[in-house]
Parts: structure tokens; C-alpha cells; sequence
């Protein structure tokens, strides 16, 4: 097994007929997942590299028997894009774009969680499960199929780490991308869930960074909720303060957001930290083996 | 982006919330002008981003032109530092405002939480003091209610949260008013954060916006015009130059030169250089997708910083391509003449490619590192060999 994302796919990619979302589309078909159709409004019966194109995901779903969304337009015109694909029949959305303003995201999470169908991001790499599908941005080529299921705010920092995984001889069930916007569609929490109860998956690494609090949620629900073993590498220890506006912030989290702040609250839960990616990793397989 | 307390308080005058009126100066003469027009007793007030200006001197109250002029030419060019060391923050520009007769002073504040993934409205009628301190000691005294992002939060609907915080009672109705009005500046404005410290009753009984805080969320510039001419102060130059070409980048006050792509990534880069010992000279996310034009930039931007003794790239391709990092750095070795080392460390989407490029090119200030770890540590030890850039 694996979560989210696997041989049961069938993807439909907003924003296929642009110049990224083609790029990783195709790469995405390449691996080996499923590409059912393209979504372009105006562009319904071209096609890219054989793959049909539709004016709505409505159609893709209906046409195609397309079941999961990826979001690949420029970033004033991807909200109502994520509600097309909420409002779609597709059950899960994967949204790659950067840049959405955070008010829309706001009003775009509830919507998703009302209709009870899954958003992953914005602004993050997608989901990957080794050797079944790949939706999303991240390089697969550094990812073997295994038991260490993958979370993480920050794309390139996944890449970094699976890849020491994978040097030292281990593979990963899932990678998942959750963005580090302030509203993303899943976080660590959502995620987490997902690999408890996923048989093929026995430890789990978590990436998380400076700011907000889903990494003291996360320390939590750890600490309640799972019986499996978590490693967290936290970046931006050396990150400059910002520049603090009012303190409204870090009232609502009771917490100030720091690296440290979330290293504290993690191993106050039991979970180990790394120092760096490659600590992490290092950590990750030693737990693994026992 | 953050706004100063005077574009904040346009904002709120913008969306019917009382302000004191005022006038903005940035030399000491424009300051006296002001406030002969404005009338004494008035405030003079540093416009700086940050928070605890009137503890460091940045606020002073002027009952005639002798202090007005007196306290317009302290005040301009100060440094203030935050309650954290943050800082410095050099006042470039003072707001002038008529003085309040003040007999209240409440907190209200609309922001964003992340965790409920809903806006917070938050009322005390403990203002004017550091308010994180009131939340801590005296959690009771900040009422706080969740409002529903999809539709408009009403006066009515605030009521509730301002008969809770115990604010006085013939003041309610007003205090309302506001806050159903700063709601309307939050989902109107895309701003995420708004804080109203102090909200003033006057000796009138009119409840006034003594201050503001207010975040703009900068994706959402392109919907607001007006904010987006706003330059937030950038006052340092390659700062200055880095937003010019669109550039994510910070400085930092150590030797070596950060390119990362990827904020998590970058943040990590930083991490790891300095448990190697190191001092990163800034902060400088490529982004995603970065083309071989943004590497010019961004390497123009890093060597204008004239502390930076060595260069760390630490690039995992995803979205970027490892092959236009390489074309990028070729290119600005040949037109930008580098005079520091460059340790580089290519991984990712079209990793060999990008790695033959930069092979063929042969540059001889340019050395491979195959992970961040060795990467980190060569650059370190790069950096505190002398200065090839002082031997000139």
C-alpha cells in the first residue's frame, strides 16, 4: 500500500497545455501513473503528446473516469481552478501552484472539506508513491519503493533527505509535499493519520519549518494517536527574526514559531530530531533497523 | 508586506474606522509645517516596522513649535531596535497627529489563524500595554471568536465578543462597529494581520484607532493597486536590488554567500553552514523553476555585498532544472568576473546534465561538492582563507 496516490490514479492536470504543467504532466506519465486528461477552458478536443484535453475537469471526470486533480495554473486563476476540481467528482486535489493569495485559500479549504474530498498544497511538490504514481514535481529518481512514509512543508528539503534514504539503502512507502503556505489543504496532522494506518509503512519522517504551529499540533497528536515511529528535522535554526509586526501571532499558537520552539515541543513527545537532512535520514534508518 | 502605522490608519479611514488626522514628513521642516497646521498639543510619531517605538524614544508629544521642531529633529534619522534587538530600523519618515484626550484604552485586533484555518477577532479592554503579557497573565481579559471566512462579519455579530471583553458599556455599539470594520479590511484588503493597540476611547466618547498593524499578504497585491505601490522599506542596498529583480533574498551579516533553491532548502543550507562553523552572508531562495537569468541575478546580488568571501549553491532540482542553474552560473562567470570561489552542489531534475555543463565549461574558481554536508564545509573553509577580493 501507500497513501494518497497510487495505481489506482487517474489523473487530470489543470494547466496542462503550459509550459511547466506539460513538463511534469508527461514526466508524471512517464513514471508510470495514469494521465487520463488535460484541462485548458477553451482548448476542450487538442491534445499533448496524445493525451486528450477538456474545457472543464467536470468533463475529464466524466469522459476519462479521471479521480484525482492536479492544479498547475498561475497562481490569480488556481483558486477557482481548486474549487472547479473540489466541485468535479474527483476525489483528491493536488495543487502544485505558488503565489495564492492566502484569503482565497481560506475559502477554498472549507469548500474542499465540506464536499469531504482531499486537498493537498498549495505551493507544494505533490505526492509520490515509489513505483506506483507520481503526481506532482518531485524527482522520482531519488525515491525507491519502502517502509518510511514521508511528510514535509518544504519540497526541495524532501528531495534532500529521501534521496540520503534512499544512499543508505532505504525506500519510502510515500512522499508527500504539504506546502508551507499558512493555509495549505492537509498538514502534518491530516498526513500523519494517513500513515498509521497504512500497513506498508513502519516509520515516518517529518519535515517541518520556521513559522506557525502545525509542528506542536503535530507533537501532539503524535504523542495520542501514533504508534509508529517518527523522525522530524526542523529547518531554520539560524533563519533570520523577522520583523515583528504586533503579537497577534504568537498569541493565537502560544507558541513564537521558532525552529527551536518546535525541536522542544517535538522531543517533549518522544519524537527524535535531526541537526541536519542527513542526521535525520541517519536517524530514520537506524530506528528502522532497530 | 507590512504597512506603517500612517498607511495602516489610511486604510482604516478608507473602511469608515475613526483615526486622528494627520500628516506624514520627512524632513524636520515638513514636521513643523504639519503641525502648525494640525494645532498643539499633537503627537510625532517614527514610522518603522516594528514594534515598542515609544519605550525607544520614537513617539513624543509636542505642545508647541519650539518642541515640535525639537522633537521632529530627534526623532528623524533615529535608530530604533526592537523589543527583541531587532533592528536597526533608521526613521526616515515621522506621522503628526492631533493629541488625544484619552480615557480608555482597549486592544482589537482581526488576524489569521493558521491552525483553525479561520480568522480570529480578538478584544481587550486591557490596551496599551504589551498585550502578550495581559494574554499570559490574565487570560480571560482577551476575548477571542473565531469568524467564518466565506461571508461578511457583521456588527451585530461582534457585539457578543465586545459585551465579553467588558468594554464600557455606552462605548459597545462603537467598538463593534469596528470590529465588524477591520474584519472588512482583512477579507477586503487580503490583509492577515490587523492590530489595533491602542483603541482609544476620547474624553468625547468616541472610539478611535490610536495606532495600526497591519500585514498586507503579498500574493495578493495584484488585486490592490494602490498597496502594491507601497515599497516596503528595503532600506539596505542588495536588498533594494534584489526585490528589483524579484529575488527572495535577506541579508545576514556573515562571509558566505548563500544561493539555495527552495525556502525549506535554503533555510537548511543556512542551518548546516553554520553548524560547520561558517557565517552565511544572506538568505537567497531561487524559487522554483529558476531559469539561468535569475542565477545572473542572483549572483550579481551576493557579490554586490562586498563581506561575501565564498559562494555556496546548493541546488536539489524538483521544478528547476539542474541544467539552467549550470547555463546560469556559466554565464554570470562570464559576465560578471567573480573574483570569489564557488562551491556548488547540483542534485536533482536534470542533475548530469547541469553537471556536464558546468564541466565543460571548466571554471576555475568553481569547485563540486557531491552533498550539503562537504558542500558546507568546503565553502566554510573557503571563506576563511583571505579575502581574495581584499589582496586587490
Amino acid at each position: 500500500m501507500s497513501i494518497i496516490v497510487d495505481s489506482e490514479t487517474k489523473l487530470v492536470v489543470s494547466g496542462l497545455t503550459g509550459r511547466e504543467g506539460s513538463f511534469h504532466g508527461l514526466r508524471n506519465q512517464a513514471y508510470g501513473t495514469y494521465l487520463a486528461a488535460g484541462v485548458t477552458p477553451g482548448k476542450g478536443g487538442q491534445d499533448v503528446e496524445g493525451v486528450p484535453i477538456f474545457d472543464s475537469i467536470e468533463e475529464a471526470v466524466e469522459e476519462r473516469d479521471a479521480n484525482t486533480s492536479m492544479i498547475f495554473v498561475p497562481a490569480r486563476f488556481a483558486a477557482p481552478a481548486i474549487d472547479e476540481a473540489i466541485e468535479s467528482g474527483v476525489h483528491t486535489v493536488i495543487a502544485i501552484t505558488e503565489g495564492i493569495p492566502v484569503l482565497d485559500m481560506l475559502r477554498t479549504y472549507w469548500k474542499a472539506k465540506e464536499a469531504g474530498v482531499r486537498l493537498i498544497g498549495p505551493n507544494c511538490p505533490g505526492v509520490l508513491s515509489p513505483g506506483k504514481a507520481n503526481v506532482g514535481i518531485i524527482p522520482a529518481q531519488f525515491f525507491d519503493p519502502g517502509k518510511i512514509g514521508v511528510v514535509s512543508k518544504s519540497g526541495t528539503l524532501t528531495y534532500q533527505i529521501g534521496n540520503e534514504l534512499k544512499q543508505a539503502g532505504e525506500g519510502n512507502s510515500s512522499i508527500v509535499g504539504i506546502g508551507g503556505d499558512p493555509i495549505v489543504g492537509s498538514d502534518f496532522i491530516d498526513i500523519l493519520k494517513l500513515f498509521e494506518a497504512d500497513p506498508e509503512t513502519e516509520l515516518i519522517v517529518m519535515v517541518g519549518e520556521i513559522g506557525g504551529d502545525a509542528e506542536e499540533r503535530a507533537a501532539e497528536f503524535i504523542a495520542a494517536e501514533v504508534t509508529k515511529p517518527v523522525v522530524a528535522y526542523i529547518a531554520g535554526f539560524t533563519a533570520p527574526p523577522g520583523k515583528q509586526m504586533g503579537h497577534a501571532g504568537a498569541i493565537i499558537s502560544g507558541s513564537s514559531g521558532t525552529a527551536q520552539a518546535k525541536k522542544e515541543a517535538l522531543e517533549a513527545k518522544g519524537v527524535r530530531v535531526g541537526e541536519s537532512p542527513t542526521e535525520t535520514a541517519q536517524i530514520a534508518v537506524e530506528t528502522l533497523r532497530g | 508586506m507590512d504597512l506603517l502605522e500612517y498607511q495602516g490608519k489610511q486604510l482604516f479611514a478608507k473602511h469608515g474606522i475613526a483615526v486622528p488626522s494627520g500628516e506624514v514628513a520627512s524632513t524636520v521642516e515638513e514636521a513643523l509645517a504639519a503641525a502648525e497646521r494640525i494645532g498643539y498639543p499633537c503627537a510625532i510619531k517614527a514610522q518603522v516596522l516594528i514594534g515598542g517605538r515609544g519605550k525607544a524614544g520614537g513617539i513624543k508629544i509636542a505642545q508647541d513649535a519650539a518642541q515640535a521642531r525639537e522633537h521632529a529633529d530627534a526623532i528623524l534619522g533615529m535608530d530604533i531596535f526592537g523589543p527583541r534587538g531587532e533592528g536597526p530600523f533608521r526613521v526616515d519618515q515621522v506621522w503628526i497627529e492631533g493629541g488625544s484626550d484619552i480615557a480608555a484604552e482597549y486592544y482589537a485586533s482581526v488576524i489569521l489563524d493558521r491552525g483553525e484555518k479561520k480568522l480570529l477577532a480578538m478584544v481587550s479592554a486591557k490596551g496599551g500595554m504589551d498585550i502578550e503579557a495581559v494574554a499570559e497573565e490574565d487570560p480571560a481579559a482577551l476575548v477571542r471568536e473565531h469568524i467564518d471566512p466565506t461571508r461578511p462579519f457583521t456588527a451585530a455579530e461582534a457585539r457578543p465578543i465586545v459585551d465579553a471583553a467588558g468594554l464600557d458599556e455606552d462605548v459597545r455599539e462603537q467598538a463593534a462597529e469596528v470590529l465588524a470594520r477591520l474584519a472588512e479590511v482583512a477579507s477586503e484588503e487580503d490583509a492577515s494581520l490587523i492590530e489595533v493597540n491602542p483603541l482609544i476611547v476620547t474624553a468625547d466618547r468616541d472610539v478611535v484607532a490610536l495606532d495600526a498593524k497591519v500585514t498586507i499578504d503579498g500574493n495578493a497585491l495584484f488585486r490592490h493597486q494602490e498597496l502594491a505601490e507601497i515599497a516596503d522599506t528595503a532600506d539596505d542596498p542588495q536588498e533594494a536590488m534584489a526585490k528589483e529583480k524579484g529575488l527572495t533574498y535577506v541579508k545576514l551579516d556573515g562571509d558566505v554567500g548563500i544561493l539555495a533553491n527552495g525556502a525549506g532548502l535554503c533555510m537548511s543550507t543556512l542551518d548546516v553552514v553554520a553548524q560547520a562553523g561558517g557565517r552565511p552572508a544572506n538568505f537567497l531562495d531561487a524559487g522554483g523553476g529558476s531559469k539561468a537569468e535569475a542565477i545572473v541575478d542572483a549572483l550579481t546580488v551576493i557579490t554586490s555585498d562586498e563581506k561575501v568571501t565564498a559562494i555556496l549553491f546548493n541546488i536539489f532540482g524538483g521544478i528547476t532544472r539542474c541544467d539552467e542553474i549550470a547555463k546560469g552560473i556559466v554565464e554570470a562567470s562570464s559576465q560578471l568576473d567573480l573574483k570569489v570561489p564557488l562551491v556548488v552542489r547540483l542534485d536533482g531534475t536534470n542533475s548530469e546534465e547541469g553537471l556536464a555543463i558546468l564541466g565543460e565549461a571548466d571554471l576555475p574558481n568553481l569547485q563540486q561538492e557531491k552533498t550539503m554536508l562537504d558542500a558546507a564545509r568546503r565553502v566554510v573553509e573557503l571563506a576563511s582563507q583571505p579575502n581574495p577580493r581584499a589582496e586587490l
